[in-house]
């Protein structure tokens, strides 16, 4: 076991939790990630391979596949991050290598991202001022790419104005942070 | 002071009586008042000087059209210039001062102007400060821009926050007047997703300014119950103090709505305003029509107003500008305004009618075929004077004087993506014609229907087609349905001084002077007279100037044509566009995982890109910078240094053709790279000129991990990704960035080995032997962390570079410090990282500034000529390999006291100094402690054969000219002895 200390990616040893106006804006340091993208020529088998590991199809654009233990979120064209509880899963992208084999890409993302569950009643307008998503319309499962404070970030819908899940840089947690929190502030 | 111009009625609240300011006078108003409705209310006309001549000004209007009542609101560092009186929403406390005025609004020095404004028509400054031209920034500029202008700002940062947001629907509607209410109300009956936005603070448009029923309920009453179905409709989203200003591409409209501007202050953490970009499928414009003026002598005076809008102000605001007012119209609603004012009790002095047929009245005098020529009143108007169908001429004494010359529909959004209006002669007016927007209906007055009945069948009608609503409609309720009976009358025959423009102090006589001078096109004499420039971008003032210029023209108005109609529909604060963009939050920053550490380091920060990166660490003692740089420089070389290198850019490359691929996106060979070998690597541009550098480690035969410089990160891969998808769509390869997912430390100097065989765990060999120059492995660190490894050196040191997962990344700095503690290890930052590069002669951004080749950076045998790849062709063209090319080259000064300025040239020692003697330029200096004085990287003309020779540098920007040696780029180390240590 190493001797180095985890800090979260706003840079404090425990995730960060916000609460305002019934909604909670919690920093989730637990996931562990993994990008999976198809080799040219395979992607029939990495999908049947990618089915075996999640117990499930991948998702079709524009969607997510919220299970456990893995989830996953669509990406681009035969590309996926998958997704797991970092704790349990630490070396999820070896997990993945180990049932992928020769048909994908795979490359460790735990660290590259930084995630923000936002949940409660209101968060509709919490990301109306956020980003062009017509949230209102997005179901569970409903993921997408957008830009946030010019970041680039992926959302995916746990449950209609009630669990929302924001994926954005690593590095500009602190600015993505502040973005949500202060939309938080002035729509609540 | 009382309110006596306050009249009966209204939708005001008069349980709410609200305290205000103008001018350093306080009044009282209600709930449900304007500013200009209140201080109307309080007998207050004169609320502002024009622009050009300062003539004395009141409200034109009653709603976001007014040109006139333009005033600043608020105070201190909330104050906000310009903004129209005619709708700012009263609360109590309000602060509002006229403007450009001094000292006084009642007594203003600069009307002055007036009296000179033979001299200041249209096109005067054009012709009359043209010379001397040195005069016209220093004099002229600031002497007009203090007598003319509006608002002034207050100097202060704005402490209010502003947001932007997004909205999507199935249907936009725009104005929630009668057409507006019932297309909502037949969508959203119907289930549909609809946003009904409306600039004012009460929905109804028209239906509160008016008398007439809707099946037996007033109007207000009708829009009302509307509103309050509307409300209750949870597909329904009502938007009130909210202006559409924009219609842009593929059905997105920029809306503006205005949270706090109705309060003392904005509630804490919430915006003045948000700009929301709202996508809809449909939109029906609902934007209704405004009132146009007759242009005659002196008709510019506090009191003379748009009969319309008295009709407002008495029926809604239950506020008159005087107790007997006169009527000059050319259509039957003249008329209706004199009925509705009589009803409230005001004295009608006479409707003058332009129409030799204009039906007569028992309740009030009309003035048949007749005409208000002039008008008199020092602040304010006393007196009108009326030219009668027999050429007699008479006074009338009136305090306001209502003017009804017709209605204009709002046709702006149908035309803001280009598309122009069509003329409707019945009502002598553009209507909305041509290619709409993606996705507009037109609805109600701004089709031209301007009926009340015909405002809510259009509307009704205009929500089925847009939800392409079946079977049978529901009847509309029974409303007033008036044919409109008008003869086109735009200005007094013999008018000089009327005006057209009032906010920008535009008159008839400018459009003939405009039209005599040849500016003729419609674009022209807007330019030329500034007609439809000011805030308000003519919505009064644009019909009657394009109707006088195309009877001097002989042409109709339609061939006369109307100008382009642009967005905002009305102004919006900048900080609006801004939103929270601004100050530290300008745009995202990026931070390393150490930040935290090297905070507490006390290190100074510099922005590159969106990162923030270490520059120094400052240690006690030391008062400058370059005293930290050199010690960092000087413990590094003699022992070990840490530098925070997550910064450059990681790009993740795999697949079974990754070789291939690199091979052809790097101009040196990369296929053959050994599993375990890092490579440096030299990317060209398609033009032959160099785009980036960076290393490309093998970790394994199908997965190489690219570094690109932190500056072109993001360029560099998508760079890639075109080259993957575009030129390469048959290669097996995948890319992904893990720039921020590996916090990466470069560790350098003799000690680094030893520091790093402590953080190493002992299973890996990082030896001479084992782990040579350019080797990289995977490896584990700290008792089992997986960890990636590079031999690879930018200081010429022996050095490594680090990565862990960057969770991990602070910890390893932490340890890293703590563990080097017996070597003396020294964090460095970008300062000493760029002196120990330029000692090395290492190319960094300077050097590859966009205009150098490989040739020219020293560098030209890495673009090999065996292969194809990206850029190499066009690197061999005869331009780019004259004989005299830029090489990269070392200074170093004769005088080792003098100092080498980066930008400086070079020029022979004896000759000329100038451009065409030019030798080559400084791309970078520092200071070395290795050398004990500055030196400098150049390109210099033919410099590899120039060793030795002394050249003058020059810089005249700060003044200097010293002489310097042509060195070799490489100061430290130059066989490489110690970076394969």
């Amino acid at each position: 076991m190493h001797d180095l200390t985890a800090i979260t990616a706003l840079g404090g040893a425990e995730a960060r939790v916000d609460r305002h106006g019934g909604v909670t804006l919690a920093e989730n340091s637990d996931l562990a990630l993994s990008s999976v993208a198809a080799r040219l020529g395979q992607e029939e088998t990495c999908a049947e391979n990618l089915t075996r590991l999640l117990g499930a199809a991948p998702p079709a654009p524009g969607k997510a596949l919220l299970s456990d233990p893995l989830s996953a979120v669509w990406m681009g064209p035969d590309q996926w991050m998958i997704g797991a509880d970092y704790q349990a899963h630490e070396t999820l992208a070896q997990t993945c290598k180990d049932v992928l084999k020769s048909s994908a890409s795979v490359t460790e993302q735990s660290d590259a991202w930084v995630c923000f569950d936002l949940s409660g009643a209101g968060i509709q307008m919490v990301m109306e001022l956020l980003c062009n998503i017509d949230h209102r319309r997005m179901e569970p499962g409903d993921a997408t790419r957008t830009s946030i404070h010019h970041l680039g970030c992926f959302v995916v819908c746990g449950e209609p104005d009630a669990f929302v899940r924001i994926l954005g840089p690593r590095a500009s947690a602190g600015s993505l942070h502040h973005a949500l929190l202060t939309a938080m502030h002035s729509a609540l | 002071m009382t309110q006596i111009n306050r009249l009966q009625g209204g939708q005001i609240n008069r349980d709410r009586p609200l305290k205000f300011m103008f001018d350093g006078k306080f009044y009282q108003g209600f709930e449900g008042d304007t500013l200009a409705s209140a201080l109307l209310a309080n007998n207050v006309r004169l609320m502002g000087r024009s622009f050009k001549y300062h003539r004395p000004r009141g409200p034109l209007t009653a709603g976001s059209e007014e040109p006139n009542a333009i005033v600043e609101l608020r105070g201190g560092a909330r104050r906000e210039p310009n903004t129209r009186a005619t709708t700012a929403e009263l609360y109590d406390g309000l602060v509002a001062h006229s403007q450009n005025r001094w000292p006084s609004l009642a007594f203003d020095a600069m009307a002055i102007n007036d009296r000179f404004s033979n001299f200041l028509t249209a096109g005067f400054y054009y012709k009359t400060f043209m010379w001397p031209k040195a005069f016209w920034e220093k004099l002229y500029e600031p002497i007009i821009r203090r007598a003319a202008g509006l608002g002034a700002l207050s100097g202060r940062e704005d402490p209010d926050v502003y947001d932007k947001g997004f909205r999507h629907c199935d249907l936009l509607i725009i104005g929630a007047g009668p057409a507006g209410l019932m297309a909502a109300l037949t969508a959203g009956r119907a289930g549909a997703d609809v946003i009904l936005a409306d600039e004012d603070f009460r929905m109804g448009g028209r239906l509160n300014a008016e008398t007439f029923e809707i099946s037996g309920q007033s109007g207000a009453d009708w829009a009302a119950s509307a509103v309050a179905e509307l409300s209750s409709l949870p597909n329904v989203r009502l938007m009130p103090r909210t202006t559409i200003i924009g219609a842009f591409d593929h059905g997105i409209y920029g809306a503006v709505e205005r949270i706090s501007d109705h309060l003392h202050m904005p509630d804490a953490d919430k915006p003045r305003q948000i700009l929301w970009r709202i996508t809809t499928r449909q939109t029906i414009l609902c934007a209704g029509a405004t009132e146009r003026p007759i242009a005659f002598d002196n008709n510019d005076r506090p009191g003379v107003m748009l009969a319309s809008a008295l009709r407002t102000y008495a029926n809604r605001f239950a506020a008159t500008p005087a107790k007997r007012i006169a009527i000059f119209t050319n259509n039957d609603d003249g008329h209706r305004t004199a009925r509705d004012l009589q009803a409230c009790g005001v004295q009608i002095a006479a409707v003058v009618d332009t129409r030799p047929d204009a039906a007569l009245s028992t309740d009030y005098q009309v003035l048949r075929g007749a005409q208000v020529i002039d008008t008199k009143g020092r602040l304010g108007l006393t007196f009108a004077e009326v030219k009668l169908a027999d050429g007699s001429e008479r006074t009338l004494e009136c305090g306001a004087l209502g003017v009804s010359g017709g209605w204009n529909p709002n046709v702006h959004l149908t035309c803001h993506q280009r598309g122009r209006p069509a003329w409707q002669d019945d009502i002598a007016a553009f209507v909305p014609g041509g290619i709409l927007p993606m996705g507009m209906r037109v609805a109600g007055a701004a089709t031209g229907a301007l009926s009340t009945h015909q405002a809510l069948v259009t509307g009704k009608e205009a929500a089925r087609k847009a939800l392409g609503l079946k079977g049978r409609a529901p009847k509309v309720a029974d409303a007033e349905d008036m044919p409109v009976n008008m003869t086109p009358f735009w200005y007094v025959k013999g008018t000089t001084r009327g005006w057209l423009d009032q906010q920008n102090d535009v008159t008839v006589k400018d459009v003939k002077l405009s039209h005599q001078e040849g500016f003729r096109s419609v674009e022209h004499l807007k330019r030329y007279t500034t007609l439809g420039m000011a805030t308000d971008q003519g919505k009064t003032s644009n019909m009657g100037g394009l109707a006088i210029m195309a009877e001097l023209a002989g042409k109709s108005i339609p061939e006369t044509g109307t100008t382009i109609f642009r967005p905002p529909y009305t102004p919006v604060p900048i900080g609006t566009f801004g939103g929270r963009m601004r100050g530290t939050e300008f745009h995202p920053t990026r931070l390393t995982p150490s930040h935290n550490w090297a905070k507490e380091q006390g290190a100074v920060f510099v922005e590159v890109g969106n990162w923030l990166r270490a520059q120094w660490f400052p240690r006690p003692g030391e008062t400058h910078w370059r005293q930290s740089v050199d010690r960092e420089v000087r413990q590094t070389r003699a022992s070990v240094g840490v530098c925070d290198c997550t910064t450059l850019g990681k790009i993740d490359v795999q697949g079974t053709d990754a070789a291939r691929f690199l091979n052809f996106v790097y101009a040196n060979g990369m296929a053959k790279l050994p599993v375990g070998k890092t490579r440096y690597g030299l990317m060209l541009r398609e033009d032959g000129i160099v785009m980036d550098d960076g290393t490309a480690a093998r970790l394994e035969e199908d997965h190489f991990v690219v570094t690109t410089t932190t500056a072109n990160a993001g360029k560099v891969y998508q760079h890639m990704e075109f080259v993957r998808q575009c030129l390469m769509p048959d290669a097996d390869v995948q890319l992904i960035s893990t720039t921020e997912a590996w916090a990466q430390y470069a560790v350098a100097g003799p000690n680094s080995r030893k520091l790093l065989e402590k953080i190493v765990d002992a299973d890996h060999d990082i030896s001479n032997d084992a782990f040579p120059f350019m080797a990289c492995a995977n490896i584990t660190v700290c008792g089992g962390l997986r960890a990636r490894l590079f031999r690879i050196s930018f200081s010429g040191e022996l050095a490594f570079e680090i990565a862990v997962p960057s969770r991990y990344g602070d910890s390893l700095m932490r340890k890293l410090m703590q563990q080097g503690e017996e070597f003396g290890v020294t964090p460095y930052g970008t300062e000493a990282l760029g002196v120990m590069r330029i000692e090395k002669g290492h190319a960094a951004g300077n050097e590859l500034n966009g205009t150098t080749t490989a040739l020219n950076l020293g560098l030209g045998r890495m673009v090999s000529t065996a292969k194809d790849t990206i850029g190499a062709a066009l690197s061999r063209r005869p331009g780019l390999n004259e004989a005299d090319a830029l090489k990269l080259v070392g200074l170093k000064p004769l005088d080792p006291e003098t100092k080498i300025t980066a930008g400086g040239h070079l020029m022979r020692a004896d000759g000329p100094v100038d451009a065409a003697h030019d030798q080559g330029y400084v791309t970078s200096a520092a200071f070395s402690p290795a050398m004990n004085s500055m030196i400098g990287l150049a390109l210099l003309k033919q410099g590899d054969e120039r060793l030795g020779e002394t050249l003058r540098l020059v810089s005249p920007l700060t003044d200097l000219t010293i002489s310097v040696e042509v060195v070799s780029a490489h100061f430290v180390d130059p066989k490489g002895e110690r970076l394969r240590a």
